[in-house]
């Protein structure tokens, strides 16, 4: 993983409660046997009709939103299955960062393995957020902020050892592996 | 005398192989890994990549549900798997568990079916384990008193390198339910219940344990209902105190521990129930007896109501007010009465022999209403043999309902069973999110009795009409 230190960038909002992970990519779209190419199914039920045609009306589609790699969603953001497919478009489209209330625990630990930047604010926050859409926000990775435009810091909660692994773009796996001893140690002492 | 402990502190400090920092979390040990098709191919080329083993094949399973047809003659030949992108993942789990040794549930094996139903069934699904899958429904073990849940891909990469997970310890929620349920009301009708009452997000950085009378006089197939569905509150896990119930559910099952091991392992298990006065983060108090036959009527799965009920109004919610749109349904319009198009029994939540029995009680004798399809898909191999030794697909084909192998099926739609747009689906499932069934599906979520009544009539019924 690229090291992940600060993220700028206007916001597109999808203002909604529960946005669940079947709704971020279908699970027709599940039968991929490789992590890649999953950002033209993104929301694929909610950007394009029935027959295809993009709806204009859906914030992703609108001309302002291209280049916006922050979402802005409703409370409870990536709720439903444990699919990591779901992270895995974000990021293939160009999210980099979700900013919620609230945003379902797998969906969260999944985000961070991805180095995508799961940011819980306070409900004033994001409440200014979904009336702001297009808002230029800067993330801080190293100070945990979000940074409006209004010149307001908002702390945002960041477990840190997943703060470690972002801003040196390293992966939990080489941690784990690097356990071996205390993992061999603790299967002969329980007899696992 | 030492601090009273609940059941998840228990099973999570016997299982720290290095307890969490404030800087790391723990290094939580994982007692059983259980894979199927759909999560775990980019598991194994990670894997591959760094030139790793699975660590421990022998506690690794592997079965074929997700993405897996349930059409005899594709399951068992004669016709090859209709969707290519499946039939590709199908042969790539079989390829990954021949090159790293894992045992799996192939195609044709008699044991083959949803993981969460296989785990339980074989013996496998034991008090204090730790238990997870690349799927959320993983909560399920929960009910024999193992803390089990839905991990993502890369972190199945991680187990199957290292048996191991980094974890945060999360808090503890206590869901204590009291009083009887009524006649015609189960277990599903009771977690949507719950759900109903502590939201989709409501469990959200917590394990739950639902204690209580109620849940004390749970079968294992109830008490399973309504673990798997811990995770539609948001919840990590959900748990349940093993007991004599849970002790004679394992007991002589092909994977459970035998002879002087069984007794050794009662004397475990027997310790693991929560403390007297251990304190839990969060406590929420439910009276069974109030419980009545539940549907859902939006499109997640906390918005439910008793099947007798209306549709509820909150002006000025857009999300509510969206879900309405999308369900075809008014506010304040009674559910009753409305017509279905399919009616789906299944699904890790309700497709064990006890869910099937429940279908047939309803649908003996009767038939499935004209225009209506129903589709009943048994959890596994091992209930669909048991089905059939007692003649309940019998009840099934005879009342016009299709009759299947076993897998996900309906609950997920990845295999080509699937609900067209705009129809009306009641089902055992434990989603009715958009598009779940299908693109455009509408779900509605019920119990088996509930679901059965609904394909009787071809309309919304309360099943305590059909049951006198």
């Amino acid at each position: 993983m690229t090291p992940l230190r600060t993220i700028r960038s206007r916001t597109v909002v999808l203002p909604a409660a529960n946005i669940d992970t079947d709704q971020i990519i279908p699970a027709r779209f599940l039968t991929t046997t490789t992590r890649s190419g999953l950002g033209r199914r993104l929301f694929a039920d909610w950007r394009y009709a029935p027959d295809g045609a993009p709806r204009p009306e859906f914030a992703l589609n609108r001309p302002e939103a291209a280049g916006c790699s922050i979402l802005v969603a409703g409370r409870n953001f990536g709720c439903g299955s444990s699919r990591e497919h779901a992270p895995w478009a974000l990021v293939d489209y160009g999210i980099r960062a979700v900013v919620s209330t609230e945003i379902a625990d797998i969906f969260r630990s999944n985000a961070l393995k991805n180095g995508l930047l799961p940011v819980v604010v306070d409900e004033a926050t994001s409440a200014w957020l979904i009336d702001h859409p297009g808002a230029e926000v800067t993330l801080d990775v190293e100070t945990t902020t979000l940074a409006l435009p209004t010149g307001e810091r908002v702390p945002f909660p960041l477990e840190p050892f997943a703060r470690y692994c972002l801003l040196n773009g390293v992966d939990e796996l080489g941690f784990l592996l690097a356990q071996m001893p205390q993992i061999a140690a603790y299967e002969q002492a329980t007899g696992a | 005398m030492t601090t009273p402990k609940t059941l998840f502190q228990k099973v999570w400090e016997r299982h720290e192989v290095v307890p969490e920092t404030p800087d790391t979390p723990a290094v939580l040990y994982i007692d059983l890994h259980l894979i199927h098709e759909v999560t775990t191919p980019q598991a194994f080329a990670e894997l591959r990549a760094r030139g790793l083993p699975v660590r421990r094949p022998d506690r690794t399973l592997g079965t074929l549900d997700h993405s897996t047809p349930t059409k005899t003659e594709q399951v068992f030949g004669g016709a090859p798997i209709a969707i290519e992108s499946a039939a590709r993942q199908v042969r790539e789990l079989e390829a990954n568990c021949a090159a790293f040794g894992v045992e799996l549930l192939g195609m044709r094996s008699p044991l083959r079916g949803i993981v969460h139903v296989v785990g339980p069934e074989l013996g496998l699904t034991q008090p204090g384990k730790t238990i997870v899958c690349g799927d959320s429904h993983t909560s399920t073990h929960g009910a024999f008193g193992a803390l089990a849940f839905g991990i993502g891909t890369t972190e199945v990469g991680h187990v199957l390198a290292t048996q191991c997970l980094l974890q945060r310890k999360p808090r503890t929620l206590a869901i204590n339910v009291g009083g009887r349920l009524g006649a015609g009301v189960t277990a599903k009708d009771l977690i949507l219940a719950i759900i109903g009452r502590i939201g989709v997000g409501g469990g959200t950085g917590h394990v739950i344990e639902y204690r209580g009378e109620t849940i004390r006089a749970l079968d294992m197939d109830e008490r399973m209902t309504v673990c798997n569905m811990s995770i539609e509150a948001g919840a990590r896990a959900g748990m349940i105190a093993p007991d004599e119930t849970t002790y004679a559910y394992l007991s002589g099952r092909p994977r459970a521990p035998r002879g002087a091991e069984w007794e050794r392992a009662l004397e475990r298990w027997r310790t693991l129930a929560t403390d007297p006065g251990a304190r839990f983060d969060r406590e929420v108090e439910i009276d069974a007896s109030n419980v009545e036959p539940m549907i859902t009527y939006g499109t997640n799965p906390g918005m439910s109501v008793p099947v007798t009920g209306c549709v509820p109004r909150r002006d000025g919610d857009p999300a509510f007010e969206r879900a309405l749109a999308y369900m075809g349904l008014e506010a304040g319009a009674p559910l009753a009465e409305r017509p279905v198009n399919v009616v789906f029994v299944g699904s890790c939540t309700n497709s064990r022999l006890s869910d099937l029995r429940a279908a047939a009680r309803v649908l003996r004798g009767r038939r499935v209403a004209r225009g209506v399809r129903m589709l009943v898909v048994p959890g596994s191999q091992q209930v669909k043999a048991a089905a059939e030794a007692e003649g309940l697909h019998r009840v099934f084909i005879e009342a016009g309902a299709d009759w299947r192998e076993s897998g996900c099926s309906m609950c997920i739609g990845m295999n080509g069973d699937t609900v067209a747009r705009g129809e009306y689906s009641v089902s055992t499932s434990n989603r009715n999110f958009e598009g779940r069934q299908g693109a455009g599906s509408r779900t509605l979520l019920a119990s088996p009795l509930t679901a059965a009544a609904c394909a009787v009539r071809g309309r919304i019924t309360d099943p305590r009409e059909l049951l006198q």
